[in-house]
């Protein structure tokens, strides 16, 4: 029997999406300046509360980004990098394109979160395009994010959906930054990326160091 | 004579457009882009253009209208899959257009560097990167740089928010994006405003593109920016 099949129905409940947006919001203090990307990244600011002042930059030119309007409220001229209608807060801010990536290429921004195909045990991050010939690649502002920003942590499911492991040994997708991933959220764990690899910070409740490694494709270090 | 950078209509803010020009067109998805003024370059008829944009158009009016006829040789652009790219899409898929993938941050970049009177430099944006593969590398400070050339344009198309006889500029919030750094990087820039304002109306703090950058100005109050 091979390692897949001999993996039994999980006993444990990984990390609802939610629940990693939380986790990451946790991790968050006061005073960052944050880019969050498209997709689960986007949910982490709907659990920063707002008394906690962490200031949200979008790409397209926004510094302070608040949550999105109720219908009733949008501003058509107040969108975010994903195109959705967001408002602005007390002390915001519009620069234009190159200001905005000036914070992100100068090294100004705190923290950024984007989600991810893959990620390598040397911080190699793979998420914009899924084979060399793809037709049409858009990359947008995630390589300038992944190479500019002080930290970057990612946001993904643990597993592809036909059950490979996204934490790797080596990307085998084009990469959009090398050895740039400082931290994993997955749903199934937390994970520093360290110069011996993937340290594991905290596993869902109910999987075991075995199960975990098992569901990974590169070798976890776990703390003494 | 007094300044005055206003045309009367689009016939005018078009004229002289040539074929084989590069353009650098504004906005961010559907805000801040100048929807009247490509209407206008479509109308107007110059071909085999280069357009430099964030996004590769939607459905089947402005930049995908224009791509549909044929008249644009090549887009630089950062993310192609926007909403409803269907003409773009079927013309890269038939190789009838040419694609310049470029980060988005490399893209400003390289549009301000144009406007700044630079010829290049180097940004660790893309390193390791298949973008990056061929390009000129050096390392500086202990970090790996590639080079990136400025970005020159023939043509800039602009939304702004509020404009003046001397082409003084406002933007609106987030339609701001890509159109202060085009305005400044072009031989020829054409701007369409929602508002006119008189000389002196603007505060001087709250000017955004000084006239310097700015040729001609259509007042074209079309309203908001569609809601999806």
């Amino acid at each position: 029997m091979d390692a897949a099949t001999e993996l039994k129905p999980p006993a444990f409940q990984p990390w609802s999406r939610d629940k990693m947006a939380a986790l990451v919001a946790d991790d968050i203090p006061e005073g960052w300046y944050v880019n969050l990307g498209i997709g689960i990244p986007t949910m982490v600011a709907n659990h920063v509360p707002l008394d906690r002042e962490v200031i949200f930059h979008s790409e397209n030119g926004v510094l302070g980004m608040g949550p999105a309007p109720p219908t009733e409220e949008i501003n058509p001229w107040l969108i975010n990098a994903g195109k959705q209608y967001i408002t602005l807060r007390k002390g915001g801010s519009y620069v234009h394109h190159a200001d905005s990536f000036g914070m992100i290429r100068g090294g100004h921004l705190d923290l950024c979160c984007l989600g991810a195909f893959e990620v390598a045990d040397n911080g190699d991050i793979a998420n914009w395009a899924t084979s060399e010939n793809d037709t049409a690649p858009a990359v947008g502002g995630a390589m300038d994010l992944a190479a500019g920003a002080k930290r970057l942590w990612v946001i993904m499911e643990h597993m592809t959906k036909d059950g490979r492991s996204k934490m790797v040994q080596k990307c085998t997708y084009p990469l959009t930054a090398p050895r740039a991933v400082k931290r994993v959220y997955t749903n199934f764990g937390i994970f520093d990326v360290t110069p011996r690899g993937f340290e594991v910070r905290s596993i869902v409740p109910g999987l075991s160091r075995e199960d975990l490694q098992a569901r990974t494709d590169a070798p976890l270090h776990f703390p003494e | 004579m007094a300044i005055n950078k206003f045309v009367r209509d689009m016939a005018e803010a078009m004229a002289g457009i040539k074929d084989g020009s590069t353009v650098l067109l504004g906005g961010f998805g559907a805000v801040g882009q100048p929807n009247q003024l490509l209407d206008g370059l479509i109308e107007q008829g110059a071909k085999d253009l280069t357009v430099a944009v964030n996004n590769a158009g939607s459905g089947r009016v402005g930049l995908a209208r224009l791509m549909e006829l044929r008249r644009v040789r090549k887009l630089i652009c950062t993310f192609p899959r926007s909403r409803d790219p269907v003409v773009f899409e079927t013309l890269y898929k038939a190789g009838e257009i040419e694609l310049e993938i470029t980060p988005q941050g490399t893209l400003a970049q390289r549009i301000q560097a144009a406007g700044y009177g630079m010829g290049a430099f180097y940004t660790a944006t893309a390193v390791g990167t298949p973008i990056a593969r061929g390009k000129e590398h050096r390392e500086f400070d202990g970090r790996e740089m590639v080079l990136e050339y400025a970005l020159k344009a023939d043509v800039a198309l602009i939304e702004a928010w509020q404009a003046d006889r001397w082409g003084n500029l406002t933007y609106k919030d987030a339609g701001r994006n890509f159109n202060p750094i085009m305005a400044q990087a072009a031989e020829l820039t054409i701007v369409q405003t929602q508002h006119v304002v008189e000389l002196g109306d603007l505060n001087p703090e709250h000017i955004i593109t000084p006239g310097i950058f700015v040729d001609r100005v259509l007042h074209v109050p079309y309203g908001d920016p569609p809601i999806f």
